[in-house]
């Protein structure tokens, strides 16, 4: 009898695991599916727009022929701004956070800060910037208007990001430079920073990828409806390829959905190729690292 | 005039004092071993002595340590000029991720050598100095953390010595050897002793009978005996010594 009901009991574990791997397996597959039919249209209805003259060439007759040169250069140039405002900003304020502040109430509100930062709404950065720079200080919409509210946007992730790379850096690599009479801020900068950096690249290079991708922040501080050609100055308006995928998806009609398409797959190209220059460092470097 | 001498020396972290009026002196080129159970504070007590743990939250530290007669706990001590003239060994060699000349010329190129001749003096009679050399002088090049753990505790020693400093502090150093390696670096000590102050703490009694010619027993934040070795070894003066090194406790 005891043999019997342990045999019982042991296959209802066994199909309970099965149950629980069934479903484990399911979602898996789920959330996999979205990205690959997403890819695949887009491959299927965008592709045969791209070509050379699409890449290069401005856009005519009401964006609905030509190229989408201008949005490609604006979302560069914008994200060029957002990098030279945010990594130094964020390492920075990471360093700081990690090396020298003392665990206080000030400390924690920055912590705080960062985290809460990170959970705003990317249209509420929008408006910030409209209101603080387009404004208040007077920048106009202008691509330093777009790349400083997208900069605001990513530092939590650029500064969460360094923190982790910074903290990974171990102990005994301070101890043995400071106590070589090496000064703190040299220990920083000659072993702590070369042995964090790939942390901070990998996570400056998310952020970047998702400065790229938004669309509202830049919506009312730099964006430009229909502009062809580039942008003179940092002062001046751009195109960036969010934005230009929205206007032609909903603001001119007859538009060829192969341009859209097109837009789409060039966007999704440009942040993808982002993530996956990151993914290679970082597996690079893991690759190096030996402690 | 000994070269260190400490002085009402107590240490808190938060409410828990660490060590309780230590008052020593201690002699130029000579290795004096710290021995006493875990927890005791003969670590704690070493990192007072370049200020390592000032890195740590929330300590408090009264009384002297002077070194040449200089308190550096005073205002005008230099952070930097007291940490190159008292160096350390840690527990687990630390080696940098950098090639073996790179581990050797850091500190002399942060603190000014940036002469490539200069430097490759340096780093070749620092190795000389740690045995090293004739093993690695075709591997200049290589990563320091591909060496044996022994070489790469002498290697921390000749990344010390390169920055030439008065006194060695050396924080259970053999710890992660084992024993040929342990041997080979008690042999370097013995060396080093001719042009360095060395301290040592040590978990291994024969270690500390073996290389030292003091021997300080701390317990409880107390250094409790400090004497020759040889005395303290074979005629202890306080019952609680003696306990130890015979094995009753620790």
């Amino acid at each position: 009898m005891k043999i019997r009901a342990k045999s019982h009991l042991k296959i209802s574990t066994q199909t309970q695991q099965k149950i629980a791997f069934t479903f484990l397996g399911i979602a898996s597959i789920l959330v996999i599916v979205p990205v690959i039919v997403i890819f695949v249209i887009l491959i299927q209805k965008g592709l045969p727009a791209i070509n050379w003259q699409f890449l290069t060439a401005m856009p005519r007759m009401g964006m609905r022929a030509g190229g989408i040169f201008p949005a490609i250069m604006g979302t560069l140039y914008l994200v060029s701004g957002t990098i030279v405002v945010a990594l130094p900003l964020g390492v920075l304020a990471a360093i700081y956070l990690v090396e020298y502040a003392r665990q206080n109430f000030l400390t924690r509100m920055i912590e705080v800060a960062i985290v809460n930062l990170a959970g705003v709404p990317s249209v509420v950065y929008g408006l910030f910037g409209m209101g603080l720079f387009v404004i208040y200080l007077k920048l106009g919409v202008s691509i330093i208007a777009g790349a400083l509210t997208l900069a605001i946007m990513i530092l939590p992730v650029i500064i969460t990001s360094s923190k982790e790379a910074l903290q990974s850096v171990p102990r005994s690599f301070r101890e043995a430079s400071l106590a070589l009479g090496v000064s703190k801020w040299q220990t920083i900068c000659c072993v702590v920073l070369p042995n964090a950096l790939p942390g901070i690249l990998t996570g400056t290079i998310l952020g970047i990828s998702r400065a790229a991708g938004e669309t509202a922040p830049i919506l009312f501080t730099v964006a430009a409806f229909y502009l062809p050609r580039l942008p003179k100055s940092i002062f001046d308006q751009c195109m960036a390829l969010p934005y230009h995928l929205y206007v032609l998806s909903t603001q001119v009609p007859n538009v060829n959905p192969k341009i859209q398409y097109g837009t789409a797959l060039v966007l999704v190209g440009i942040v993808f190729l982002l993530n996956l220059v990151a993914i290679i460092v970082r597996s690079h470097i893991r690759s190096k690292k030996q402690w | 005039m000994s070269k260190i001498e400490t002085r009402g020396l107590s240490l808190f972290y938060g409410n828990f004092q660490a060590l309780i009026d230590v008052n020593v002196q201690i002699k130029e080129k000579m290795i004096t071993a710290l021995i006493g159970p875990s927890g005791c504070g003969k670590s704690t007590f070493l990192r007072t002595l370049n200020r390592m743990n000032d890195l740590i939250d929330g300590i408090r530290i009264t009384g002297e340590v002077l070194i040449d007669g200089e308190n550096i706990y005073g205002n005008r001590t230099d952070l930097v000029l007291l940490r190159k003239k008292v160096g350390m060994v840690f527990q687990r060699p630390n080696s940098f991720p950098l090639s073996v000349f790179d581990n050797v010329a850091y500190g002399p190129r942060i603190h000014g050598s940036k002469n490539k001749a200069e430097l490759e003096d340096i780093v070749e009679e620092s190795l000389r100095h740690v045995e090293l050399w004739d093993i690695l002088k075709d591997k200049l090049d290589h990563s320091a953390l591909n060496l044996s753990l022994e070489q790469q505790q002498r290697l921390c020693i000749a990344r010390l010595v390169a920055v030439t400093p008065e006194v060695v502090l050396m924080d259970e150093p053999c710890s992660a050897l084992d024993p040929v390696a342990t041997s080979k670096v008690e042999e370097l000590m013995a060396e080093l002793k001719k042009q360095y102050t060395i301290l040592i703490v040590t978990h291994n009694m024969q270690q500390a009978a073996r290389v030292s010619d003091r021997t300080g027993f701390m317990l409880l934040g107390k250094l409790l005996e400090y004497g020759e070795t040889r005395q303290v070894f074979t005629n202890p003066k306080e019952k609680k010594t003696e306990e130890y090194i015979t094995g009753r406790y620790g």
